[in-house]
């Protein structure tokens, strides 16, 4: 891993770093009922193992995101990992101390086994014939990845929004293996406004008529559903302040407005823009079974109640909620406080103030790194 | 809610005294828990099982280095998160007078906790009377350090006021006891004229 090429690399990165994959050959049960298998799991890791194996941290990756938290893939790479700015040496997560491992979840389209992937029955892609999946399942998955590595216990699972919800999932499934767990902007069940909004996006990919039920990827892709959804997702990870900041009411490269329905502000380009580009890297099947997972997410329900679902926690509990967060919002992390401290739970909550929306947990490095470096050291220590 | 007490002396007696009155092995929330450090202390000598409130971040944060159990929260919002008797000890050292609402906030300690603990500054301390009644300004002390227009302290109270809040709710004063100049006053001279004498005070009530 440890790669020593000197090419513009600042100091607090991990570098170059490169995507493996592993392969379960056997099926796995999924929450639905259903067997599924093989998996193919996508996953990076930075930093060393120790000897003890005590000091490994998982990272779960929200919806669009991947198993390339940090570091480049190349000397000319120009985008890093996603959470770049908090793992790296010194960094919140400091891979001086800590082996950190992040995998692409099941129904993903990044490296892991989802409904583009080829289906070895067929040898054409999955489509709809990928089973629908859950939160447990992507959890699952990443169990087998961490006994293939063998690793034997977990420092901390740590991940914002739908990544705070699988750590959650660990906690709960594997509670004599994680010590800690970090639960960034997330919720112990999808809100009726998240769903809404995630039906809305689906509902914009399967009206396109390239999606075709599912099987478009011998030809178009369905680009305008899943732009149009990934403009709607966007809305939500931002706040009415921090869209005012960025851009007011003004007009992207005009003085006057045009009279027409071209593009006139510049809110409406950056919307556009973000579209596009996630056309560009992301399977619309996926963001319609994932988005479909975080619906299915409801932890009181599933577990008679919050405190049922957080019984046999040893784990040491950070929430982090931000004041923005409308997607998300704080009372829902209070919510996941409230059960641990009803049953007796080490936790830990800091609610940050920020501006940044939804999207503050990919943002505010600062304040985070700060929290959260605490909190490990604490954990570390503790052993 | 942020401490705005910086005499180190006093603070340390303020939570030996706490400390000497805390049962061992028991459960406590201590609101306004600043950096977590009367935590740490119980935690350490008296091996309870402790959960702090604070409002300002960087104190947080310093909880969360000793491991110190901390929930950011403002307690004039309640305690709503917490069930009836859920903590054998409720705290609130030095903060009533900051509060906004001291009489809500008692009040939700009184349900949440078995017993509560209580410290605030005496008003009727005879310096503070004397500097009212000599210099006519507002008084500042050690303990008092703020000037009139920015200071925390916004519901200041004397031992009578006190006593007479929990006489008018039947609230059981089960220990007083008498600080000046950071050290404890528990002759009965001190007493008798605790009012006049006492320049901070902790109380042990319950309901």
């Amino acid at each position: 891993m440890d790669t020593t090429q000197k090419i513009n690399i600042s100091e607090d990165s991990v570098g170059i770093v490169e995507t493996k994959y592993y392969t379960y050959p056997d099926k796995i049960k999924l929450e639905s009922g259903v067997e599924f298998g093989p998996i193919t799991i996508a996953y990076e890791t930075y930093g060393t193992l120790n000897a003890a194996c005590d000091n490994v941290i998982l990272l779960e990756h929200a919806l669009t995101g991947d198993a390339h938290a940090a570091g480049i893939h190349s000397a000319d790479d120009k985008k890093s990992g996603w959470w770049d700015s908090m793992v790296g040496p010194n960094k919140a997560f400091d891979t001086n101390k800590y082996f950190i491992v992040c995998s692409n979840i099941l129904g993903g389209c990044m490296g892991t086994t989802g409904p583009s992937s080829i289906n070895p029955d067929t040898g054409k892609p999955y489509a709809l014939d990928f089973p629908v999946v859950t939160v447990e399942d992507m959890v699952k998955v990443q169990k087998i990845l961490i006994d293939h590595l063998g690793i034997t216990g977990l420092l901390s699972v740590a991940g914002g929004s739908m990544g705070g919800m699988q750590a959650m999932e660990w906690v709960i499934h594997y509670p004599e293996f994680v010590k800690s767990t970090i639960v960034i902007a997330s919720t112990s069940k999808l809100s009726a406004q998240g769903i809404a909004f995630n039906a809305v996006g689906r509902t914009a990919i399967i009206s396109d008529p390239n999606w075709n039920n599912g099987n478009y990827y011998n030809g178009e892709s369905p680009a305008n559903g899943l732009a149009i959804a990934r403009m709607i997702g966007h809305i939500t990870y931002l706040s009415e302040e921090s869209m005012h900041k960025k851009f007011g009411r003004k007009l992207q490269d005009k003085t006057t407005p045009d009279y027409n329905f071209d593009v006139d502000f510049q809110v409406e380009s950056y919307l556009q823009h973000q579209g596009q580009s996630f056309v560009d890297r992301f399977d619309a099947n996926s963001y319609l079974y994932i988005t479909k997972a975080m619906d299915y997410y409801d932890l009181p329900t599933k577990y008679g109640s919050l405190a049922l679902a957080f019984r046999k926690n040893k784990a040491k509990f950070l929430v982090i909620s931000f004041s923005s967060d409308w997607l998300f919002p704080p009372e829902q992390s209070k919510d996941i406080v409230k059960a641990l401290m009803n049953t007796d739970k080490d936790v830990a909550y800091c609610a940050i103030e920020s501006n940044c929306g939804h999207d503050a947990f990919l943002l505010e490095k600062d304040h985070q790194t700060r929290i959260i470096k605490s909190f490990l050291k604490d954990a570390f220590k503790d052993k | 809610m942020k401490s705005h007490y910086t005499e180190s002396k006093g603070l340390h007696l303020n939570y030996e005294i706490i400390l000497n009155n805390i049962k061992a092995g028991s459960k406590v929330l201590d609101l306004g828990c600043g950096s977590g450090e009367l935590l740490r202390m119980l935690r350490e000598k008296k091996q309870i099982r402790g959960r702090g409130v604070e409002i300002n971040e960087s104190n947080v944060i310093k909880c969360i280095e000793k491991g110190v159990s901390v929930v950011q929260g403002n307690i004039d919002e309640g305690l709503k998160e917490y069930q009836d008797k859920s903590y054998d000890y409720v705290i609130l050292s030095k903060t009533l007078q900051c509060t906004h609402k001291p009489d809500y906030v008692i009040h939700e300690m009184l349900r949440v906790g078995k017993k509560v603990v209580i410290s605030f500054p005496n008003f009727a301390y005879w310096r503070v009377r004397f500097h009212l009644f000599f210099k006519g300004t507002m008084p500042k002390s050690k303990i008092l350090p703020f000037e009139w227009y920015d200071t925390p302290n916004i519901h200041l109270l004397t031992i009578k006021d006190f006593r007479g809040f929990c006489a008018d709710r039947n609230i059981v004063i089960e220990k007083e006891i008498f600080t000046t100049r950071a050290l404890i006053r528990d002759n009965l001279f001190n007493k008798i004229f605790s009012n006049f004498l006492t320049e901070e005070v902790i109380f042990v009530v319950s309901k």
